[in-house]
């Protein structure tokens, strides 16, 4: 099933990788000939190293090192990196596929010109997500290697981590971009805001959702962000189990859901 | 002709919620040709050539631009058309060159390619020297044949032009207008709107007049010309107004007669025998100006309005 909506997401009337790859090529020269635009880029990077910083660091020195439901005993550090770094994945990719994307389509205009070539509304959201993730994954490489750094990961699992997080940012990315079609204005952009923030603070980031009541767990075991800190931990920690790929799944077909609508909604927006 | 036709629409329509824009029009356009569209603001001049352009669906009505369904085969269609929209919508964040680079790149055209194509292009447009300028900095003029420039990166088979030399002035038009004619002898099928009569007589082969969503006359100009007009107009002012009052004074001089708020107009194949005759009947116009019929004397006939207000 999941094979099949991307699929169809994708190859209905037949997205080219040529034209995905000339709107990412249209933001590489966006972003060479804009000075303003590195400031965002680096900007996008301190947030989760601050977080880390203040939490892992500072709050961990009271909390000490905690426990698992499996048994492993974390330093509070090593827990909640992954959480952060999962989170800003879902953060960089959100923030392109909503905000920028909303402001390229409806204000700047960026894609008026380009909807009178041959590229299709979906091969511009799909090249908008693709820029997203580069941009995205230089930010998790990074954090990745300050995890290195401080003992958090292994460079082994680092490396593993790297792809599950590229996956947080397409699934999160794709979603993204539904909502962007739904908008109705800015105001819209608040309310996800704090939904987006809701589940930074609950999805297993700064506590395990054991600590939490049973139905509050079902709750969170429904929300993507859960997966996400779940999945990545499991590589960060170096303990991945069957559990893992189930949150992988989970991910994928958030990603394919999130590309069917998008193509569908986009083409009768964009065609008017 | 239908197997010729690059554009063929019957019945087209477009609505905006219960707002009808255009309003079931026929066409076709053949190969070759330079095709438009006279009509005023707010005619569905743009709303006829987005829905060409496959970048708006029709509402109701049948159309095929080259063969094809726009609704299918959009993607098709468009890498098969060059098109300079009414507004400029060049990308401010890109320089002149890569405005056409980065543009020929969603065409599929390589990266070799489209530098030579750009290249060629700039030269063509005249604006070589600028290529590494950002596009703000550009008067209005070289916007428009920037993006004009940026229509042709793909070699279309047809292109489309809305409004092409609105708000420039008439050094920057001339210029348009020669570039505009060397693609029409490169055998490049143009489609263009306009509400300048000078324009359309300049550059159209044939056209239609549009007003509020319809066609009301469709021809070359200078059929128009002779159908809904005289070869001559004579343009009479007069010190006094309301003018209304002429209108009795003049029966029986040219063909017809047609009273503005400022002045009447005398259509007559002969304009100075016209004037003669005003004179003869001692009515002492305090202005008097014969000159040829053209487009706008058409238009004001066809609807009872003025081209451009
Ligand atoms: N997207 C739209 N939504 C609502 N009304 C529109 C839209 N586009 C055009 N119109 C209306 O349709 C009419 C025709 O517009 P247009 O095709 O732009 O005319 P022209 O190009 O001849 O000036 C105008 O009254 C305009 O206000
Ligand atoms: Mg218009």
């Amino acid at each position: 099933m999941v094979t099949t909506l991307v699929a169809s997401a994708v190859t209905r009337p037949g997205v080219a990788p040529v034209r995905v790859g000339a709107v990412v090529n249209r933001n590489m020269g966006a972003l060479r000939s804009g000075a303003s635009y590195w400031l965002v880029l680096i900007s996008g990077f301190f947030e989760p190293v601050f977080y880390l910083l203040s939490i892992g660091i500072g709050v961990g020195a009271l909390v000490g090192d905690i426990t698992l439901v499996d048994g492993q005993v974390l330093p509070y550090a090593t827990f909640v990196a992954p959480a952060m770094l999962a989170t800003s994945a879902m953060n960089g990719a959100m923030a392109e596929t909503t905000f920028n994307f909303f402001f390229k389509f409806k204000y700047a205009k960026t894609y008026d010109a380009v909807l009178s070539t041959p590229v299709r509304p979906i091969e511009i959201a799909l090249g908008e997500l693709v820029w997203a993730m580069m941009r995205g994954s230089v930010y998790t490489a990074v954090f990745l290697g300050v995890m290195v750094v401080m003992k958090l990961t292994t460079i082994g699992w680092a490396l593993a981590a790297f792809p599950a997080t590229m996956l947080v940012g397409f699934a999160f990315g794709a979603v993204g971009m539904i909502f962007t079609t739904l908008m109705r204005g800015w105001q819209d952009f608040d309310l996800m805001a704090t939904a987006q923030f809701a589940l930074f603070l609950f999805s297993a980031t700064f506590a395990p959702i054991q600590n939490y009541p049973v139905v509050f767990q079902w709750i969170i075991q429904l929300t993507p962000l859960y997966h996400a800190v779940e999945m990545v931990r499991d590589l960060t920690t170096g303990h991945p189990d069957w559990g893992t790929a189930v949150h992988a799944l989970y991910l994928v077909v958030m990603m394919a859901v999130g590309l069917y609508f998008t193509g569908r909604r986009l083409e009768r927006m964009l065609l008017k | 002709m239908t197997d010729q036709s690059l554009i063929r629409a019957r019945g087209l329509v477009k609505r905006f919620g219960d707002f009808t824009a255009v309003d079931g029009i026929d066409l076709d356009v053949a190969r070759g040709e330079a095709f438009g569209f006279l009509g005023p603001n707010g005619a569905g001049k743009s709303s006829t050539m987005r829905m060409i352009g496959c970048v708006s669906t029709p509402t109701a009505g049948e159309l095929s631009i080259l063969g094809l369904d726009p609704v299918k085969d959009g993607t098709r269609i468009r890498s098969r058309l060059g098109v300079c929209p009414q507004l400029d919508n060049l990308d401010p964040d890109l320089t002149v060159r890569e405005n056409l680079t980065t543009y020929a790149r969603y065409f599929g055209i390589s990266r070799a390619a489209a530098k030579q194509r750009a290249l060629e292009l700039l030269e063509f447009v005249q604006l070589a020297d600028r290529a590494e300028s950002k596009v703000e900095p550009l008067s209005g003029g070289m916007k428009r044949r920037l993006t004009i420039a940026r229509a042709m990166v793909n070699e279309p088979e047809l292109v489309l032009l809305d409004e092409p030399t609105t708000g420039l002035d008439p050094q920057a038009r001339h210029l348009l207008w020669e570039r505009l004619f060397r693609l029409k002898q490169q055998g490049v099928t143009l489609v263009l709107t306009t509400h300048y009569m000078d324009e359309a007589e300049q550059l159209c082969d044939r056209l239609v007049v549009m007003d509020a969503g319809k066609i009301v006359a469709e021809g070359s100009p200078r059929a128009l010309i002779e159908t809904y007009s005289t070869r001559e107009v004579v343009e009479l002012r007069f010190g006094e107004s309301p003018l209304e009052g002429f209108r009795d004074k003049l029966v029986g001089i040219g063909e017809r007669t047609d009273v503005l708020p400022d002045r009447v107009l005398l259509y007559a194949d002969d304009g100075d025998a016209a004037v003669n005759e005003v004179h003869r009947r001692e009515l002492a116009p305090s202005g008097v100006l014969v000159r040829r019929s053209t487009l706008e004397d058409v238009f004001l006939h066809l609807t009872g309005r003025t081209l451009v207000d």
